[in-house]
């Protein structure tokens, strides 16, 4: 497992006394587009939060070839693990442009952030329309964008990402998702969660099934979405 | 009788003061949502400290306005370390805790700072020196004396300042971003711990400076002086809506004017019956009618109700 950029044991999280997610194991390959799919309340947000010490967890986290699980969520980030959270999270009061700076905030080199703004920009040239205005007053799918596009501005090593898909209409869901496979193409790893699953597994090569706290099957994604069960579970067959 | 100007050049001079120590409030608010009722005390500490100051340098010969920069240079990094020091030991302990708790320490912090002033000057009220020529401007028939000036062009200097560094600088954005979400703003890479502390700290920066303009503008300072001040500038602050910086300016400014008009003729009003005397009455009757009838304040957004 000398290449996995992100390595993990025995994860668990623990709301009050209730389990949220009961042991799993994963990895993450450098370079590699890995989605974890599941029902509501399946666990998958919880397993991202504890990714990003936004919850504390028990079992063991590495990512880089380091442990991680003691580090603070700020600290992280300037690692190049990046998150970007459900319900995307723009700072709605901010302009566009700013919401991008503070994607870039621990980085101090700021000519390679002028010139990852002009890469945002070119990849989503809607932002760039928008810079000055208020994220909260863009529609949800451009809200999606920049949150993605705000995550890129941090030069992430793994992004991961919560439901990008969700709420969007699916011509913009078709969107995000080339963007992400832009981003792939780029050479940054991926972890997506996903409730459309079946678009979850065209776009990545491998595929985690999470059911109830639990990784219950792993393959790879050609092989889970040929799989019975996964098709009468999760892809409406 | 004072005549209209003079009552508002007088209620300028306040509410700018009013202004300053409400930000202080109104920051604090913003990205805590907590109400750091020790921050009275930070002011009244500032004048203290600077006072001290100046007496030390009472022999040196050494020009009044001077001195009075010594002071503040010494009062303002003093009272940007308490204030920080307070978050520290009194609000960060309990920031998962009910929302009265935080509440309580804050009375006990102010309890503290006043007997520790208490211990080391004493309980007399302090005469605040001339520091500024006290020939007053005319200006169509008001007076306003070079100390209002002073009070005026500070206070806008550093609210000016405070615009600048909340708009405009790395720091400014990363206390945006925190007290619009303090989770995705650690997720940026933002230390939310360090930007909390850094706006206790600038917004006793401001307390200071305030604390040193009001006790130069009523020439007295004493260790309860913050006790008053502090529920003004909070009213101020609710009045402009809390946890808007704008507000807090705007709200500061008004309950200034309100207050100053207001005891300029409550004895007109009511025959004499009440004097000017009855100047505190103001704020809270301002506060209680805000309350009452848009808790939101006047520039500020529907805060939902947090248990
Ligand atoms: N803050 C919380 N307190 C208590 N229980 C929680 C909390 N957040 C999540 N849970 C519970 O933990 C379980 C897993 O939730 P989680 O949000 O991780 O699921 P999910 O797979 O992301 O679901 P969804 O597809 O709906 O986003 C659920 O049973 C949920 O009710
Ligand atoms: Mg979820």
């Amino acid at each position: 497992m000398a290449k996995a950029v992100l390595d993990v044991l025995n994860l668990e999280v623990h709301y009050g006394g209730i389990a949220a997610v009961k042991g799993i194991s994963f990895a993450v390959e450098e370079g590699e587009m890995v989605c974890l799919i599941g029902a509501n309340g399946a666990g998958k947000t919880s397993t991202l939060k504890a990714l990003v010490r936004m919850l504390p967890s028990r079992g063991e986290i590495h990512y880089g070839g380091a442990r991680v699980d003691h580090d603070e969520s700020h600290v992280l980030v300037g690692k190049g693990l990046a998150l970007v959270p459900e319900g995307r999270g723009v700072f709605a009061r901010m302009s566009v442009a700013e919401n991008l700076a503070m994607g870039a905030y621990l980085r101090r080199d700021a000519a390679g952030v002028q010139k990852d703004l002009e890469e945002v920009y070119a990849l989503l040239p809607r932002l760039r329309e928008r810079q000055r205005q208020l994220a909260g007053t863009l529609s949800g799918g451009e809200q999606q964008m920049l949150a993605i596009g705000r995550a890129l501005m941090g030069r992430p090593r793994l992004l991961l990402l919560d439901e990008p898909s969700m709420g969007l209409a699916p011509i913009m869901v078709q969107r995000v998702f080339e963007l992400i496979r832009a981003i792939a193409e780029r050479g940054v790893s991926i972890l997506l969660v996903e409730q459309n699953a079946r678009l979850a597994l065209e776009t990545c090569h491998r595929g985690y099934v999470m059911e109830s706290g639990l990784i219950t099957l792993a393959d790879t994604a050609a092989k889970l979405a040929a799989d019975p069960r996964v098709r009468a579970a999760y892809l409406g067959e | 009788m004072e005549t209209l100007l003079q009552q508002i050049i007088n209620g300028i001079v306040l509410g700018a003061v009013y202004a300053l120590v409400a930000l202080g409030y109104t920051m604090v608010y913003g990205i805590l949502g907590l109400i750091n009722f020790a921050h009275g005390e930070v002011v009244m500490v500032g004048a203290m400290v600077t006072l001290a100051v100046i007496k030390l340098l009472a022999g040196t010969g050494l020009p009044l306005v001077v001195q009075l920069l010594i002071g503040l240079a010494v009062s303002i990094p003093a009272c940007m370390a308490l204030g920080a020091g307070i978050e520290r030991v009194a609000y960060r302990p309990l920031r998962n805790a009910p929302r009265l708790a935080p509440l309580i320490t804050a009375i006990g912090v102010s309890i503290i700072l006043q007997y520790l002033v208490v211990l080391v000057w004493g309980r007399t009220y302090h005469p605040y020196p001339e520091l500024l020529p006290t020939t007053p401007f005319d200006l169509a028939g008001a007076r306003i004396s070079p100390a209002q000036v002073a009070i005026i062009f500070f206070s806008a200097l550093v609210m000016a300042g405070l615009l600048w560094l909340v708009h405009h600088t790395r720091l400014g954005r990363a206390m945006r971003a925190t007290a619009e979400n303090p989770v995705v703003a650690r997720l940026m890479g933002v230390n939310v711990n360090h930007v909390v502390t850094m706006t206790f700290a600038i917004g006793s920066a401001l307390g200071a400076v305030a604390g040193v303009l009001v006790s130069i503008n009523y020439s007295v300072a004493h260790y309860q002086m913050g006790f008053i001040l502090g529920l003004k500038a909070f009213t101020a602050a609710v009045l402009g809506g809390i946890g808007n910086l704008g507000g807090a300016m705007v709200g500061g400014l008004l309950l200034g004017l309100i207050e100053a008009l207001g005891s300029g003729y409550v004895g007109d009003l009511t025959g004499g019956l009440f004097g000017s005397n009855y100047r505190d009455v103001f704020a809270f009757l301002v506060l209680i009618v805000v309350l009452i009838f848009r808790p939101s304040g006047l520039l500020g957004e529907r805060v939902a109700e947090r248990a």
